[in-house]
């Protein structure tokens, strides 16, 4: 039940910092409202765990600030700073039945036996774990483990938000989907601040309004799914998001122009040529179509996937992929491709230019 | 599926076989055999039925070194267990004093039974030795030699001193494998040290602790060297343990058909407590 902020965070693993990859996160500026469902998304090692521990107070960060609701809570522990977390694997405690599982942090919170039962019958009854109240913990299946881990973290009303580290890396496939439709559905019935941590787009795109994308443990870009597939910021956010990644060309800047191999393309905005060490221009293989003029490619081979055809094309300045419709005609052997301009981004240094 | 006869298979059992005779079967048979049977030297026996099962078992010093035994044996592991498990949970989880904290704990476990008891035996002398000259400056009466208080308390000390390391790595090994998320799930759902002791801690070691518990009964339980070097069994009958008289038995005073009665007694005595405390420390772990 709080809006967090995260202001000039920094964190490192080391004691002392000589240049940026010294820093499992850095620079962190950001504000998650209250009720939201955000999605924390990267590769493995870009700092999204270690972020995600910060926030709950199980690591100190090296520099930076840690706000509830505009009030300092950078150095209070997990339990005053309220918040629920679920970790990768399924924690459950192994000697407890399903219902002491459940009732564990309200008992440790002195709250009475009477509301603890009611509490936990209503949780257990929202994560359909009624049947199994009074049975052993440990023999439960990995998503019946997991589905306790989270029930541990709701039991608590007061929470100021809901943390999930990868929660579905151990369940099955079908089951997956099941449990992520719950999670959904169970962020609209509670309304409160959830983060999800995830490596895999498709969790983040479905379960978030808002996609947190790291890098390196930067953030790169905080947006709606669909900014994130229209508007990439940075080129990690490009080839990250979408199947297959967006295309990127290396380009130079001349007077506000971007020029790939001798040829002007035509951007969203007219860019400022500042100095970067690397230009290049951007453009996603759904934004990308073959015309009478536009970039020389040969076309080198194409996969169908049934909704649409993958085209892989070989330019002056480096391979282009394209989707095509699945009963478009593909040129065989040379052809012009055109970008969408709307869509096609120049950047400089990975970030774009405007 | 058709299974082709082969008896020439019997062959590759026949090694383990004969090792296994060697080692257990034959020995435990001559045992067997005595147990039985009267013999007065030259290969001549006589059979006894089951006279010296009766014998031992009525018989008061059996009761007696029996006793002693199993009061020896909870003492050392009512202090060993709960010391280990401490002393595991103080040791440090990473960084350079791991190494030397396993490297101070293994030391004692590395030094031969009767070295240990030679080592104490000087090392409480009321006299010269540290500890008893030290105990007597002190004010306190100390003479393991001849108190009987005393060398119960030297005994249990020496056995402390040699065996909790044991109980230490076992520990320390069950501790080092449980995984970090469940400190910080326990931190989150605000658990205290106690609770996160009882509810992750111990139930996370419960295997390991089986193994360190049967290990340490049935090596208290079968300790001869150290308290044989130390004190000889003594004052008097003192500090017999069931081996000690045993061997005072079927050596000193070569009575071999009862000692080797006791012998399968004591034998069933290890095996039994072993099978019925492992039987129900895993009863549950079945529907895991």
């Amino acid at each position: 039940m709080a809006k967090i902020t995260l202001k000039d965070l920094s964190h490192s693993y080391l004691k002392t910092q000589s240049s940026d990859a010294d820093w499992a996160v850095r620079n962190v500026n950001i504000d998650w409202n209250d009720g939201g469902a955000y999605a924390l998304l990267g590769p493995s090692g870009c700092g999204k765990t270690t972020l995600l521990n910060i926030i709950s107070g199980l690591i100190n960060p090296t520099k930076g600030d840690i706000l509830f609701d505009d009030k300092m809570v950078s150095n209070l522990n997990p339990v005053q700073r309220n918040i629920a977390q679920i970790f990768q694997f399924p924690v459950i405690y192994d000697t407890m039945t399903v219902y002491d599982n459940l009732a564990f942090p309200l008992r440790n919170r002195e709250i009475e036996e009477e509301k603890i039962k009611s509490k936990v019958h209503e949780i257990a009854e929202m994560l359909e774990l009624s049947s199994t109240l009074n049975n052993r913990a440990s023999g439960l299946t990995a998503d019946g483990k997991q589905k306790i881990s989270l029930g541990r973290g709701l039991v608590r009303s007061d929470v100021n938000a809901i943390m999930f580290d990868e929660p579905l890396t151990v369940i099955d496939p079908h089951l997956k989907w099941i449990l992520r439709s719950k999670l959904k559905e169970l962020h609209q019935k509670i309304n409160r601040t959830m983060i999800y941590v995830t490596h895999d787009q498709t969790e983040a795109l479905t379960f978030a309004d808002q996609v947190v994308v790291m890098h390196e443990g930067q953030i790169v870009q905080t947006g709606t799914p669909v900014d994130l597939f229209e508007k990439p910021k940075h080129t990690f956010v490009g080839y990250f998001i979408g199947s297959p990644g967006m295309n990127l060309l290396p380009c130079e800047l001349k007077g506000g122009e971007v020029i790939v191999n001798g040829k002007k393309i035509e951007t969203h905005k007219k860019v400022k040529s500042n100095s970067f060490s690397k230009t290049e221009v951007g453009v996603r293989p759904e934004f990308i179509n073959f015309s009478s003029d536009g970039i020389p490619v040969k076309v080198l081979s194409v996969s169908n996937t049934g909704r649409h055809k993958i085209v892989d094309t070989q330019s002056e300045s480096g391979k282009i992929k394209m989707i095509a419709k699945p009963n478009e005609n593909i040129p065989s052997g040379s052809a012009f491709l055109n970008f969408k301009k709307e869509y096609t981004y120049a950047y400089g240094d990975d970030w774009i230019i405007e | 599926m058709n299974k082709t006869i082969n008896q020439k298979a019997w062959f590759f059992v026949i090694p383990v076989f004969v090792l296994v005779a060697f080692n257990a079967i034959i020995p435990l048979m001559t045992v067997v055999n005595y147990a039985f049977q009267e013999t007065f030297g030259n290969n001549v026996f006589m059979w006894e039925g089951t006279r010296w099962f009766k014998q031992i078992m009525l018989s008061e010093r059996f009761h007696a070194s029996l006793g002693r035994q199993f009061l020896f044996t909870f003492i050392i592991l009512f202090i060993q267990i709960p010391l280990g498990i401490a002393i595991a949970l103080t040791m440090p989880k990473e960084g350079m004093g791991v190494p030397v904290c396993l490297v101070l704990m293994s030391m004692p476990l590395l030094i031969p039974w009767n070295v240990v008891g030679a080592m104490w035996n000087i090392f409480a002398l009321p006299d010269i030795g540290f500890l008893g000259h030290s105990l007597n400056a002190l004010g306190f009466d100390y003479n393991f030699t001849q108190q009987i208080g005393d060398a119960w308390f030297t005994t249990i000390l020496m056995d402390v001193w040699h065996w909790t390391s044991l109980v230490v790595l076992l520990s320390y090994a069950g501790l080092q494998s449980i995984q970090p998320a469940y400190y910080q799930a326990a931190e989150i759902d605000g658990a205290s040290r106690w609770a996160v002791f009882t509810k992750i801690e111990l139930p996370k070691m419960k295997k390991v602790l089986t193994i360190a518990i049967l290990l340490r009964f049935m090596d208290s339980f079968m300790i001869y060297t150290e308290p044989f070097v130390l004190t000889g069994g003594g004052p008097g009958n003192a500090t017999a343990f069931l081996s000690i008289d045993l061997v005072k038995m079927a050596l000193g005073q070569f009575d071999l058909g009862p000692a080797a009665a006791m012998s399968l007694i004591y034998f069933f005595i290890v095996l039994l407590v072993c099978w019925v405390f492992y039987t129900l420390m895993m009863r549950n772990e079945g529907n895991q």
